[in-house]
């Protein structure tokens, strides 16, 4: 187990080095230099700028500058937010993205697993029908048009709900609701899929076979071995929940990383760019090693052994 | 027990002769035996919703495709005196078609407002700068649908030889090519895609590559999984002892039993493709103005919802349909192709 | 019931399976008894309707199934006629079944002693504690080796044949009336086939259980049954004892079976295998559904499907040949050798018998 645990830490450095490398040397080539969208500068002070900023030195010493920064947690400096740290930028913004998505992540499986059970326990009923175009109609709507009409049509119509901005649990709900869409959906037919299969397996044959009725061979033992695989599918709903993030958060001025990271993509605001690319990718790490290490410990049939 | 009731004559005891015996087999009717892609289509032509879908898409391609032939103004002309005009369809007089909108809370007719002839109307209306909407959504979806195509393509070609390679070769290079994917998988897709087209600059070519950049993965994982369950089948060993080379064996034995899984997954990327172009677009690095696609038409009505909704619903509207088209599809032919995955 | 000494009479059960080309008639008109304490195997092809006959026992049905007619007594009721919650009731304590691959007929996630206890919970009501410890009675009862170290194994922790013995300790633990056994030894190796036979021998005679044995596999039939229905193409053609099926087999089908079924003394160097496939059931034949491919079949059995023609009081076919109108007809040279055999055995029980009874009217002398 310990040998597993550092093997998949020394790939998550791996892949943030690798991830950090890249990302340097695109924003390196870009065209232009970052202060050409403020106003036009006399060269003396663009060239100070670059001296402050560190970008008159060669090439491979900003890299190790930079690969040195990050070890200590400095992504650099924003050039839009003037003298603003990238760290400080994150930090003061990732708890609030963290929240939002957690939030959404918890209310869009819970009820995507409910809505996916009940489709498979009634397979072929109007409720099955029902619960399946709930999920492709959640697959097929984007959540930036979600967020707008949820926004318009609840939030501004009935006027219940706050439409804008972070304070308490209120303001969460509607880009908790627009971010959940999907993963909702996801779940729903993932569940759906895996349960039906269970529910066709011998094993079930197996369970009613000794009498239990519908419900107990449900209970018993077709919802944990339907439940075990939706672990497997964490991971790509949370890239779901980041790429909504983006626009949810910018669409209810929402301050978060997602938020800033399209403002910063408007303003070629580069170190923020590099800071925040890095920050989704240790997170999706992060939750793809947590749904690893529960997917060996809830299935006895996956053991992590140092074999592997 | 012997039940004796009816008296046959000694003729019916005779042995049936041979030639008798085969007629009896010849005259029984069997369900007819069909070939595998023959069996998938009537399953598919059974299941109504994949159908209504399958046309559906068949009409948007046409419409869009096709919009040039339409008496149509072209979807970058500017009516500078028509801006912001509701749709109207003529004959119609159901509110929303007919010209009128909400001002300040008193239905107006727009069209009287601005002066409009009578003989000039927009079926879904202009935008901003006057622009027909609807010349403007078939124009739209052809760059939304051709994005999404292109990319999808290039996704499969690069997905598939990857896969294909990565299950067929096995051993080491499988291992490298594995850890490969497994380092791009724990870097969101869209965050690459963004990283390229700030490198790049938006426009149609740099986005087809974007996306085809990041979605292949989940193509060449699929792909291999199923090329590594083939390669133990006993055809493929047949293949090998017969002494084909495995390059043939790979494009004649494996590329036909894997067309299936191939057609599935193809039909999830092309909605996940038009989704990233639209997603693209709305966040600003779509394809650069006046060129427009769904994402960008939904960008800009976007901005004006409150007052004239219809500027953002119509383009969302065929956006949603396009992408359930897709997905209902994907979902047709992968009961279609694979019965048992079927209720 | 029509006979005290049986448990379970199923009389002429027709089921059908809606399918989108019409109905298949998978069961036509299917009727057996089954005594208490006997060993009944129902032979047949893949698709004769053997596991259809037995899913309508258990109740457990597909969803597209119809049952078109008959019924299925046990106790004096009619188990077709049960609600579902009346036959959750008997399944698994007066009915329990054992199925064909232990791979994959247990619960994956479920720890295997639970599993063995939980007909016990649903059909006893026993608390925890006194159901895991029955369990574990059962598992040493079906062998399996270390069992209290074993108990809070998963199922992917066990061999095949290991399996296997948890799913009869499963279907065993209530100790039901009827064993249904659908090829339970099918998908194990041939030196595990032959322990896990041993073993339901075992547990019958313990528990004294009725079992109904279903099998592709004559082999198996011979050391395992007492009787032996033969399936053809949703009816069955012919049943008797095993040795008068085994050694004197009427019906041409069984004369197939027989044939095709290598033995010690097979000489030729091919094995004889029988023609043809069965027919297609969404349109029945009329006449004898074998005809097709019955190198003895006569002119009548295109028209009009055999009754059963009593050959001994336990033994009867469905084929015209035994009508006394019917030509001679030489059987396959293996048929005639099994029958010489079974006159030879006849013979020898009869003197038997008869010595027996002198002894014992010399006793009450």
């Amino acid at each position: 187990m310990v040998k597993y645990l550092a093997k998949r830490i020394f790939y998550i450095i791996l892949t943030l080095f690798i991830v950090a490398t890249v990302t340097f040397f695109l924003m390196k080539i870009m065209p232009g230099t970052p202060f050409a969208n403020q106003q036009k500068l006399p060269p003396a002070q663009q060239a100070q700028l670059a001296a402050q900023y560190g970008l008159n030195k060669p090439v491979w010493e900003q890299y190790l500058l930079y690969l040195v920064g990050l070890l200590h947690g400095n992504f650099g400096v924003s050039y839009q937010f003037s003298n603003q740290p990238v760290s400080y930028l994150i930090g003061s913004r990732i708890w609030v993205s963290i929240q939002l998505g957690a939030e959404a992540m918890v209310v869009g499986v819970l009820l995507g697993l409910i809505i996916g059970a009940i489709g498979a326990i009634r397979a072929g009923s109007w409720v099955d029908t029902s619960a399946t175009i709930v999920s492709i109609l959640g697959v097929s709507i984007p959540s930036f048009v979600l967020a707008v009409l949820l926004q318009v049509y609840i939030g501004l119509d009935t006027r219940i709900l706050p439409i804008a901005g972070w304070g308490g649990f209120e303001y969460t709900i509607l880009p908790m609701l627009a971010l959940a869409a999907q993963p909702l959906a996801e779940t729903a037919r993932f569940m759906r899929t895996e349960m039906v299969d269970v529910l066709n397996s011998d094993y079930i044959e197996l369970a009613k076979a000794k009498g239990l009725s519908k419900y107990g061979v449900i209970y018993h033992h077709a919802l944990r071995n339907s439940l075990i695989p939706i672990v497997t599918i964490v991971g790509p709903l949370a890239v779901n929940i980041m790429t909504g993030s983006m626009v949810v958060e910018n669409i209810f001025s929402i301050p978060g990383i997602g938020d800033q990271f399209v403002k910063s993509i408007m303003t070629n605001d580069y170190p923020t760019i590099m800071g925040l690319t890095i920050v989704y990718c240790l997170m999706l790490c992060v939750v793809l090693l947590i749904t690893d290490i529960l997917y060996g410990i809830i299935d006895p049939r996956i053991r992590i052994t140092d074999s592997k | 027990m012997a039940d004796n009731s009816k008296q046959f004559s000694a003729d019916d005891f005779d042995l049936l002769n041979q030639n008798d015996r085969s007629k009896l087999d010849d005259e029984k009717i069997a369900a007819p035996s069909l070939t595998f892609l023959q069996d998938s289509w009537r399953r598919l032509r059974k299941n109504k919703a994949a159908m209504i879908a399958l046309v559906l898409l068949v009409i948007l391609f046409v419409l869009s495709f096709g919009s040039g032939l339409l008496p149509l103004s072209p979807y970058n002309y500017q009516y500078s005196n028509y801006t912001n005009l509701p749709p109207k369809i003529p004959g119609i007089d159901i509110n929303g078609f007919n010209g009128t909108i909400m001002q300040g809370g008193v239905r107006v007719n727009a069209y009287v407002q601005n002066h409009v002839p009578s003989n000039v109307y927009f079926l879904l209306g202009t935008d901003g700068l006057g622009r027909d909407l609807f010349a403007r959504i078939l124009y739209g979806t052809r760059i939304s649908l051709t994005i999404a195509v292109v990319a999808s393509f290039f996704d499969l070609a690069f997905g598939v030889v990857y896969g294909i390679i990565s299950g067929w070769i096995g051993g080491r290079t499988d291992t490298i090519m594995q850890r490969i994917i497994e380092i791009l998988l724990s870097i969101p897709n869209l965050v690459v895609m963004i990283l390229f087209l700030v490198v790049l600059k938006p426009g149609l070519l740099p986005i087809i590559l974007a996306i085809a950049l990041t979605s292949w993965i989940n193509m060449a994982r699929l792909v291999r999984a199923e090329t590594l369950e083939l390669k133990e089948q006993e055809f493929v060993l047949a293949a090998r002892t017969l002494g084909e080379s495995s390059f043939k064996i790979a494009f004649k034995h494996l590329l036909p039993n894997l067309s299936s899984i191939i057609i599935i997954n193809l039909m999830f990327t092309i909605p996940g493709a038009i989704f990233f172009e639209a997603f693209l677009a709305w966040i600003g690095i779509g394809v650069p103005s006046p060129a427009a696609s769904l994402g960008t038409l939904i960008s800009d009505g976007q901005k004006n919802f409150q007052f004239l909704p219809y500027q953002m619903w119509y383009p969302a509207l065929v956006l949603v349909i396009i992408m359930l088209a897709f997905n209902i599809l994907g979902d047709g032919l992968r009961d279609a192709f694979d019965p048992r995955s079927r209720r | 019931m029509e006979n005290k000494d049986d448990v379970l009479e199923v009389r002429n059960l027709k089921i059908n399976f809606k399918t989108y080309a019409g109905d298949v008639k998978a069961i036509r008109d299917v009727s057996f008894d089954l005594k208490k304490g006997e060993t009944l195997a129902i032979v047949g092809e893949s698709g004769s309707g053997k596991t259809v006959t037995t899913r309508s026992i258990m109740g457990l049905l597909a969803n597209n199934a119809v049952v078109a007619g008959g019924k299925i007594e046990f106790h004096d009721q009619n188990l077709l006629k049960l609600g579902r919650k009346q036959m959750d009731g008997i399944r698994g304590r007066d009915i329990a079944e054992i199925f064909q691959d232990p791979m994959t007929s247990l619960d994956p996630t479920m720890k295997i002693c639970r599993q063995i206890a939980e007909p016990l919970i649903i059909h006893k009501g026993m608390k925890r504690e006194k159901a895991m410890a029955q369990a574990l009675e059962m598992m040493k009862l079906v062998g399996i080796e270390d069992a209290e170290h074993r108990i809070n194994n998963y199922p992917h922790q066990f061999s095949g044949g290991m399996r296997q013995r948890i799913v009869i300790a499963i279907a065993l633990v209530n100790r039901p009336e009827i064993l249904i056994a659908d090829e339970p030894t099918t998908a194990l190796d041939v030196t595990i086939q032959a322990q896990i036979l041993r073993l339901m021998k075992e547990l019958q005679e313990k528990i004294n259980t009725s079992i109904i044995f279903i099998t592709h596999d004559l082999g198996v039939v011979a050391g395992m049954a007492d009787r032996v229905a033969v399936m053809y193409a949703g009816k069955i053609v012919e049943y008797g004892t095993v040795d008068e099926i085994f050694y004197n087999p009427k019906h041409p089908y069984t004369w197939g079976l027989l044939s095709s079924m290598p033995t010690l003394d097979t000489k030729s160097e091919t094995l004889p295998s029988i023609p043809g496939t069965p027919p297609d059931l969404l349109d029945p034949p009329k006449g004898d559904a074998f005809a097709a491919r019955n190198k003895y079949a006569l002119k009548i059995d295109t028209e009009k499907q055999p009754p059963f023609f009593k050959v001994s009081p336990t033994h009867y076919a469905a084929t015209w040949l035994l009508d006394p109108k019917a030509p001679k007809v030489t059987p396959p040279e293996q048929i005639i050798e099994r029958q010489k055999h079974f006159a030879q055995l006849t013979k020898k029980t009869q003197k038997q018998n008869l010595n027996k009874h002198i002894n014992e009217q010399e006793e009450q002398l």
